[in-house]
């Protein structure tokens, strides 16, 4: 009894921790990777590789004033907004599964802070919650861009909600479960078991999606930087503003922890610790979301628009149509 | 839908190939204060005052830099030694306001100004910024490398009274 509680709190612990190193790690990576592909260097002074940035960018911002506006909206929720973006984000990660079970003194640990079997729907639900932060902070702000700012997130990332919810019922359908769990567990076989290759179509609408949903380029109209200033968090400073960049890096983890869970067989690998494959899944994302920003200019936003409504939900539908009759047909497997 | 279709399969795998293949090209990035900058050898730096062999300054403060100097940045005030040698008894320039596009150095008959390579005279004043003929003929000393450095040849004249033509061709 003592123990198995003993054993979920290092775990959350260890998770967390690892988490947030992750996410502090994120931005080192993305700069280098970005300035890379930009024939750069990029941050490299501070420690081997510029391994150190991250600490030194905590530091000068926890050092920073963090000043409220004057003429603010509503100081309290412009001061919760960041929190309000941060802390779904980083829930999430309570229903992914990061490793196999493993056998610790007699006891069975599953590497999974939280089995819950509607853990998809949690991580959906989360996902909406993260608009509030943005929007309010557009809204607290009480300056033109951030409003902006916030209405565009608002727009954008409940147009893409819809989309990102229909592709993934196609391999819902063939999981018949809820559990992020148990779809990695399906998938563990073989490569052949992988949900890719079974919902290809799923996968593309899904990373457009989830990508939109996560406001990185080429979807990134809610912080414009070249018509918007910042967008939702151009009135932030210091921690504040730092607590909406680590939500936002949070929330890419998140997507490529979960797009590899979903698809791409999670913690399953030869060879190597489930732990490690299920990392290096993950970094794969991150590569393709720094990739994908170097390459794309940002989209108008009646093409987002246009783009979420009359491509992505058709499609979605269509996928999960033809999946419907493929399964009718061929039989539930 | 067609152009759509198109830009998923065909643009945007294209563009990404690119970006990735910039990720292994080499870095255009000057790791400056580690590693020093690589000059072309007309670079133009700080200016220095020359002298002769037997260490006579060869200006003669005639005044041609200043009149040529496009920002206005010299300023000189001649005298004369008591065997009536002209020299400048004031020679400043004012490092903030040349734009180093070597007029001076152009202008001058006694190869008295030269504009080497360094580049790194940061000073937290204003006023330290305004060089006197003292500062400039400190320089001195890197003259012969920095001469080297920017191919040029050697001095016309060796010495104040050497009037000949020397052999070969003038710089």
């Amino acid at each position: 009894m003592w123990l198995s509680i003993i054993i979920d709190v290092v775990k959350v612990i260890v998770i967390f921790a690892a988490l947030m190193t992750m996410i502090a790690y994120a931005t080192w990576f993305e700069r280098r990777v970005v300035a890379f592909i930009q024939s750069r260097l990029g941050p490299n002074r501070v420690g081997p590789f510029g391994l150190l940035q991250p600490i030194a960018d905590a530091v000068k911002l926890l050092f920073k004033e963090s000043f409220l506006p004057a003429d603010s909206s509503n100081k309290f929720l412009f001061s919760i907004a960041p929190i309000l973006s941060f802390v779904p984000a980083v829930l999430s990660i309570a229903v992914i599964p990061v490793g196999n079970s493993v056998t610790i003194a007699g006891q069975q640990v599953n590497l999974i802070i939280s089995d819950l079997n509607i853990g998809l729907l949690f991580i959906f639900a989360m996902g909406s919650l993260g608009v509030y932060g943005v929007v309010l902070a557009g809204w607290a702000s009480n300056s033109k861009y951030s409003l902006l700012g916030g209405l565009r997130a608002a727009a954008q990332m409940i147009s893409y909600e819809i989309g990102l919810g229909l592709s993934v019922v196609g391999v819902l359908m063939i999981a018949q479960t809820f559990s992020l769990a148990e779809i990695v567990r399906q998938q563990s076989g073989s490569i052949a078991d992988w949900y890719f290759f079974k919902q290809p179509v799923a996968f593309f609408l899904f990373i457009i999606c989830a990508i939109a949903e996560s406001n990185r380029l080429p979807f990134d109209l809610p912080e414009a930087e070249s018509e918007l200033v910042a967008g939702y968090h151009t009135e932030y400073a210091g921690m504040r503003f730092s607590v909406f960049f680590l939500g936002e890096y949070a929330h890419m983890l998140i997507v490529s922890m979960f797009a590899s869970s979903l698809f791409f067989g999670g913690w399953a690998g030869p060879f190597l610790p489930p732990a490690v494959w299920f990392f290096v899944k993950t970094v794969a994302f991150m590569f393709l979301y720094v990739w994908l920003r170097g390459t794309l200019p940002r989209m108008r936003y009646d093409q987002l628009m246009r783009l979420g409504w009359l491509v992505i939900f058709p499609l979605a539908l269509l996928n999960v149509i033809i999946t419907a009759l493929v399964m009718l047909l061929v039989g539930t497997s | 839908m067609w152009n759509a279709l198109k830009s998923v399969f065909w643009a945007i795998p294209k563009g990404m190939s690119i970006t990735f293949r910039h990720i292994f090209r080499k870095k255009v990035t000057e790791e400056y204060p580690d590693v020093r900058p690589e000059f072309e050898a007309r670079y133009r730096g700080l200016h220095y005052l020359t002298r002769y062999a037997d260490g006579a300054e060869r200006c003669v403060c005639c005044g041609l830099c200043a009149a040529a100097c496009p920002a206005d940045a010299i300023y000189m005030e001649p005298a004369e030694t008591e065997s009536g040698e002209r020299y400048a008894k004031i020679y400043e320039i004012n490092e903030i306001r040349c734009i180093f596009c070597g007029m001076c150095e152009e202008a001058c008959p006694e190869e008295a100004i030269f504009l080497g390579h360094e580049f790194e005279f940061s000073a937290g004043e204003r006023g330290d910024f305004i060089y006197t003929k003292e500062m400039l003929l400190a320089n001195f000393g890197k003259l012969e490398k920095d001469r080297v450095a920017k191919k040029y040849k050697p001095f016309i004249r060796q010495d104040k009274f050497q009037f000949k033509k020397p052999a070969g061709d003038v710089h």
